[in-house]
């Protein structure tokens, strides 16, 4: 048995002549998947495998597939002779451009066998001198294929081919199934006194965590401070020992090359270990040379999920290696310039990460460490008299110890990076989306994507306050009662069928739908947001509510009327209702409602009376009078219903927002999804002009009678005027049940349906409510989700991911009447 | 939905003649919609009235249209339609009194050739254009023309009044003509036809507008408005109308009904291209291209390489056809890209230009959202040059009839100090030079309508 070890994600290129076996051997150790063959592709391009004069288009196709592989981190061999140098060149320069390792396996099998098998195969019609050209471009390759780029060349003949086994090598860069927990350490420069205090501030004695953490160091251990072989004692010991992991900094790097003699520029620090290094003994030196020589570019540490680099990495060059890989974790993204100071200006690359992997990393030193996308810096400047500071992973909680003094003068003074202004990029809103929540997996389409874009961009409120968007909200199953399109007991058989056993009815209050965001202070909003003021309220496709200072005095007068929670929470986001309708409403209730109200009001009248004197004069229009005069009073009835949610509204004065929700706080950062009861509970402390109270029932579905009392409950609501009310499970749900359905009550229906929808109710019964629900639970899982990436500190593209897809769901064409 | 035709000349039954109605029976005529009820409230010798009753059930309009109906306001349920004299009325009066409206009567065929006095009442007509509106267009045939605004709500006088009006025409006219005049002016005052315009349409309007239309005053808004604003259908119209032998020849010359712009936007434009073409700039990004103006002009100046963003898929549908995108030669092809983006959101593909071009883009973002546009911009795509327009807010006062903003979307308009403060603030945040120039008439006092501000990188690295 021969077993050839190749990397797990790598390039594995075939070497042998036509007939040598080669797809076979793929066959028998790949997945069919895994393996293009040369004469596949020649196929694809030119209906025939064997059309030679196709061969440049079909390897074009062959390094295309080739290449998104490798882009993808998939594992590719590639079955093609490759006996000449050119072939084989392109190959690993396109592993290189991959960041991929490369490896060969030649088989080498005697002429006159690879002869004979292509006799037996009818579509190989060429000549055997085309077999000898080719063992003699493999014989020459043989003795230089070493030199070709392949990390490993893989030579099998005679039985070896048949014995051969494929192991997997992982690479060593690849811890992911260490799982921490973690404390991750930036550069500590050679400060072995404030490394003492801080893994002592961790909690380890004597370098072992009793709780088990692996310690990870980001590297530049030494150099500049004042002891950088204590620092380097320490933290071998500590990985000797298993309790900590080590990456390499660019330091570390530039003193094995001085300690092995090589000329290096002795600055930036080195001349102090230098310095500090002659006088330890020789084995000292030795064991900390080959300790740092060892040290490899980065880690991919539990499960995929943290990355820790010295000077950070990109997603693409995550578990990969090559030359770039390792120069990006130790020296960052460098542009090649030189700064004022003479250091190298660094890309901020961290601004455009979209990874999902946490990137821990050091490096640049600033003087507070701040998320940014999903990435963090730990270099506080100790040795420039700044901190030495940890990540505590998962916790996700900074642990930071003072430095003792100024050891070393700054090149540059220590800044902060400053909070960038969270600039999105158009990937993270466009094309066809799959965006992951706790309801599964929802699909955004390109198309409605494209519609999303434009109200996004033009009118919605800064993406900082667009923390959530509500869903859309379905009624229940339609009602077969004479003279209802809607009604509770649909609503409540729906819940008690899902098992659900405890609802909440609440009023429904005919107004605007609104989100706001509140913040104590504008220094609350600035911490939570990252963004300047002190609150929002915007519209359900986000655009701010009110023009001007109008919406500054309205946040400003929400802030009082709930400084009693934001008392125990430093920021509110609420869900609610801003009312009178014509606040906002408006322009539509003028141009479309009154409108049709002052035709109906002209026209009907007159016809009445025209059709009364026909009447009178013995001819038979009863029943078009009859019809006529009811549609009289239909219309007055249709004025009634929308005049009712009209009054007048100057500044502030008659405005009044309706809370029913708290969709997140400093508490309980999803709120979201705490029990409905929890959520009125707290809102009813709320007393002010400018809050309007959502009145409620609580029923249990089991008890028939408190059915019977919710359903008066509804009928004197919408009696009196009332939208209707929504029936919310007073748990949140999940799964596939409504978050919510609403009832409307039949007056009101008649804005929606128009002024004689109960003359056509068999007809409106035949309304289509699938797709309308589905999408209030794709919605809802989308915001929930938005919340719950917002509450775990998530960085705003993906808060906005969430949220935008909210809005792209909200162009899908629904019957806008449900 | 109501229409009344009544005449005073005696014996004014004969009106049952002339509508080929009969004044004692009460008729119905089903439509795809609803019901056309013909009856009549009064038939006496000195005075007889016929009512065109139109019965809409807006349900039955909404569900038989379904998604593909063409006038959007019949796909809801809550409808003008059943209340109002829309076009809806007006083509059920044409099939209903189809021999009328030809003159044709064989019972009293003098009766149908001569003028009679009539009075016709509309309750409530929809009047885009008002009262005023509705006297100029009937006055002209010889009506006395009655038209009452209708209030909106009359619990809420705030509101002001709705777009309908009660009309009534009294006159002396051929009752066929008279018919005729509605046929065609009822749906030009609703100005919203309820179904596509053909080819058709054409010949429907030069019938019944025989002897009448081709000199009537307001001929140009009547036809285009009757042919829902299709230019090619008006164009043709008016060809045939000058056919027909009246003097319609002027009306011939570009139709110009909405209000003639001064050309700032060419101005505008202008300095702009001026402006590239001094940079000697080779490539063009114009973020906020519109249907695409600039990129026609950059196109002609022969700068080889133009790419038109903007944030609306729409406008860039529309400015793909208007480029003739598909048509274009695939040399001139290759220098024009389009496609959707947003200034607030980074792109790689705004990278590499020699210049970007904001032409009155900045006065459309609210002012917090600044900021991440010239991150973009400036900070992101990095182009050797900049050129962005806005209005001169110190100009505004020179516009006639304008109150408030020059646009409903613009979010600010800058004086010249505000817009000179962003500018050279931005500048020096990104590494620009800034200079600043003057589009259009430069009044000494104001300054001029549009201002340009000129970018350029200090190190164009």
């Amino acid at each position: 048995m021969t077993e050839i070890s190749v990397p797990k994600m790598s390039l594995v290129v075939l070497v042998g002549v036509s007939g040598s076996g080669k797809s076979t051997f793929a066959r028998r150790h790949f997945k069919p998947t895994q393996v293009i063959s040369s004469d596949y592709c020649r196929g694809l391009v030119a209906d025939d495998e064997n059309d030679q004069a196709a061969t440049p288009a079909a390897f074009d196709l062959l390094h295309h597939i080739v290449g998104v592989r490798l882009r993808r981190g998939l594992l590719t061999v590639v079955d093609a002779t490759n006996v000449q140098w050119k072939a084989r060149q392109a190959l690993v320069a396109l592993a290189k451009s991959h960041d991929v390792l490369c490896d060969a396996i030649v088989l080498d099998v005697p002429e006159e066998v690879a002869v004979a098998r292509n006799a037996v195969r009818p579509d190989r019609d060429f000549g055997s001198h085309v077999i000898r050209r080719q063992r003699n471009d493999l014989r020459q390759s043989l003795s230089k294929i070493s030199r070709d780029g392949f990390r490993r060349v893989h030579v099998l003949r005679g039985d070896e081919i048949d014995d051969a086994v494929i192991s997997y090598e992982r690479a060593w860069t690849d811890k992911t199934d260490l799982t921490g927990p973690f404390d991750i350490v930036g550069d500590v420069h050679g400060c072995a006194s404030e490394l003492d205090t801080l893994l002592a501030a961790l909690g380890y004695v004597d370098g072992v965590h009793p709780d088990g953490r692996t310690a990870v160091f980001v590297g530049d251990l030494v150099d500049r401070g004042p002891d950088s072989p204590g620092v380097l004692r320490r933290v071998m010991d500590m990985v000797e020992r298993g309790a900590a992991l080590c990456v390499s900094g660019n330091h570390e790097q530039k003193l094995v090359r001085a300690l092995d003699g090589r000329k290096v520029r002795v600055a930036h620090g080195l001349e102090k270990s230098l310095e500090q290094f002659a006088l330890e003994d020789e084995a000292f030196n030795v064991r900390a040379k080959t300790f740092m020589q060892g040290l490899i570019s980065h880690y991919v540490l539990d499960g995929g999920k943290l990355v820790v680099a010295h000077a950070g990495l990109k997603e693409e060059y995550q578990g990969r290696a090559s030359g770039r890989v390792r120069s990006f974790a130790l020296y960052g993204d460098t542009t090649g310039e030189t700064d004022e100071y003479g250091l190298p200006v660094r890309y901020p690359w961290a601004e455009q990460y979209r990874g999902r992997a946490t990137v821990v990393y050091g490096h640049t030193p600033t003087t507070l460490a701040e998320w940014v996308n999903n990435t963090i810096c730990l270099d506080t400047g100790v040795v420039f008299g700044g901190r030495l500071t940890a990540l505590r992973y998962p916790e996700r909680e900074l642990v930071s110890v003072p430095a003792e003094k100024v050891w070393y003068e700054p090149a540059r003074p220590l800044t902060s990076r400053g909070r960038e202004p969270d600039v999105l990029d158009i990937g993270d809103v466009t094309g066809d989306r799959y965006v992951e929540t706790p309801g599964g997996t929802i699909k955004v389409r390109e198309e409605n994507a494209v519609a999303a874009l434009e109200i996004m961009s033009r009118f919605a409120v800064d993406p900082r306050w667009l923390v959530y968007l509500p869903p859309t909200m379905a009624p229940p199953e339609t009602s077969k009662k004479d003279g209802y399109l809607e009604h509770p007991d649909e609503a409540f058989a729906e819940f008690a069928a899902a098992g659900v056993t405890r609802v909440v009815c609440e009023e429904k209050h005919m107004g605007s739908r609104a989100i706001v965001v509140l913040a104590r202070t504008p220094d609350d909003a600035r911490a939570r947001f990252g963004v300047e003021g002190a609150g929002t309220v915007f519209t359900r496709t986000g655009r701010p509510f009110f023009a001007g200072d109008l919406q500054d005095r309205f946040v400003a007068g929400l802030r009082e009327a709930f400084a009693p929670l934001l008392e125990d929470s430093p920021w509110l986001v609420l869900d609610g209702e801003l009312l009178p309708w014509s606040a906002k409403a408006g322009e539509l209730i003028r141009g479309q409602y009154a409108s049709v109200g002052a035709a109906a009001g002209a026209a009907l009248p007159v016809a009445v009376r025209a059709l009364e004197a026909a009447a009178g004069r013995g001819l038979d229009v009863g029943s078009i009078l009859d019809r006529a005069r009811r549609r009289e009073i239909n219309a007055a009835r249709f004025r009634e219903a929308y005049a009712r949610y009209c009054e007048p509204v100057s500044g502030l004065s008659g405005l009044r927002f309706a809370p029913f929700q708290i969709l997140a706080c400093a508490e309980g950062a999803t709120a979201v999804t705490r029990p409905h009861d929890w959520h009125l509970d707290r809102l009813a402390a709320v007393a002010h002009p400018l809050v309007h109270a959502t009145r409620h029932t609580y029923v249990d579905l089991e008890q028939e009678d408190q059915r019977g009392a919710a359903v008066d409950w509804w009928t004197a609501l919408t009696d009196a005027g009332g939208e209707g009310m929504v029936v919310k499970p007073v748990a949140h749900p999940g799964g596939r049940v409504q978050p919510g359905v609403k009832v409307r009550g039949p007056e009101y229906l008649r804005i929606i349906y128009g002024p004689d929808y109960l003359e056509s109710l068999d007809e409106l019964r035949r309304r289509f409510l699938g797709r309308k629900r589905s999408l209030a639970l794709r919605e809802h899982s989308l915001g929930v989700e938005a919340l719950s990436r917002l509450a775990a500190g998530e960085p705003l593209h993906r808060v906005h991911e969430a949220v935008f897809a909210v809005l792209a769901l909200e162009c899908e064409p629904v019957d806008p009447r449900l | 939905m109501l229409l009344t035709i009544s005449t005073t000349r005696e014996p004014a039954t004969d009106l049952g003649f002339l509508l080929h109605k009969h004044p004692d029976r009460v008729q119905e005529f089903p439509r795809a919609f609803g019901t056309a009820h013909v009856f009549y409230p009064e038939a006496t010798d000195r005075r007889c009235t016929a009512a065109l009753l139109l019965d809409v059930d807006p349900v039955r309009l909404a569900r038989t249209q379904g998604k593909t109906t063409p006038d959007f306001s019949l796909g809801q349920y809550v409808n003008d339609r059943p209340y109002a004299a829309s076009s809806l009325l007006s083509t059920a009066m044409a099939e209903v009194f189809r021999t009328a409206r030809s003159g044709r009567c064989a019972a009293r065929p003098e009766l149908a050739g001569t003028a009679i006095p009539l009075e016709i009442t509309l309750p409530a007509l929809p009047c885009r254009g008002g009262p005023a509106l509705a006297r100029r267009l009937f006055e002209p045939m010889g009506w006395d023309v009655t038209a009452d605004p209708i209030p909106l709500d009359p619990a809420f006088p705030e509101w002001g009044d709705s777009r309908y009006v009660t009309l009534t025409l009294t006159g002396e006219l051929r009752l066929a003509d008279a018919l005729n005049h509605l046929y065609v002016l009822l749906p030009v005052l609703d100005d919203a036809k309820h179904y596509w315009i053909a080819e058709d349409e054409v010949d429907k309007l030069i019938r019944a507008g025989e002897g009448w239309l081709a000199a009537h005053p307001d001929l140009t808004l009547i036809t285009r408005r009757f042919l829902n604003r299709r230019t090619a259908l008006t164009r043709a119209a008016f060809a045939r109308l000058a056919e027909v032998g009246d003097d319609a020849e002027e009306t011939l010359e570009p139709p110009a009904e909405e209000e003639v712009r001064i050309p700032l936007n060419t101005l505008r434009r202008d300095a702009v291209v001026a402006a590239l073409a001094e940079l000697q700039a080779r490539s063009v990004i114009d973020l906020g291209c519109g249907t695409g103006q600039l990129i026609t002009a950059l196109l002609d100046q022969g700068v080889p390489k133009i790419t038109g963003v903007d944030v609306s898929a729409h406008t860039l549908m529309v400015a793909a056809r208007r480029l003739k995108l598909d048509r274009m030669g695939s040399r001139t092809r290759e220098r024009v890209d389009l496609f959707q983006g947003s200034v607030t959101y980074t792109d790689a593909r705004f990278a590499g230009y020699d210049a970007a071009v904001l032409m009155e883009v900045v006065e459309h973002l609210d002012p917090p959202r600044l900021p991440a546009m010239e991150r973009v911009v400036f900070g992101a795509a990095k182009p050797a040059h900049v050129l962005v327009t806005t209005p001169n807010a110190e100009y505004n006062p020179r516009y006639e009839n304008l109150t408030g903003l020059r646009h409903p979307d613009h979010r600010f308009e800058w004086t010249r100090a505000e817009f000179r403060d962003w500018a050279r603030s931005v500048a020096a945040r990104y590494g620009y030079q800034v200079e600043f120039r003057a589009v259009g008439d430069d009044d000494p006092e104001v300054g001029s309508p549009t201002q340009m501000a000129v970018f350029g990188k200090e190190d164009p690295a």
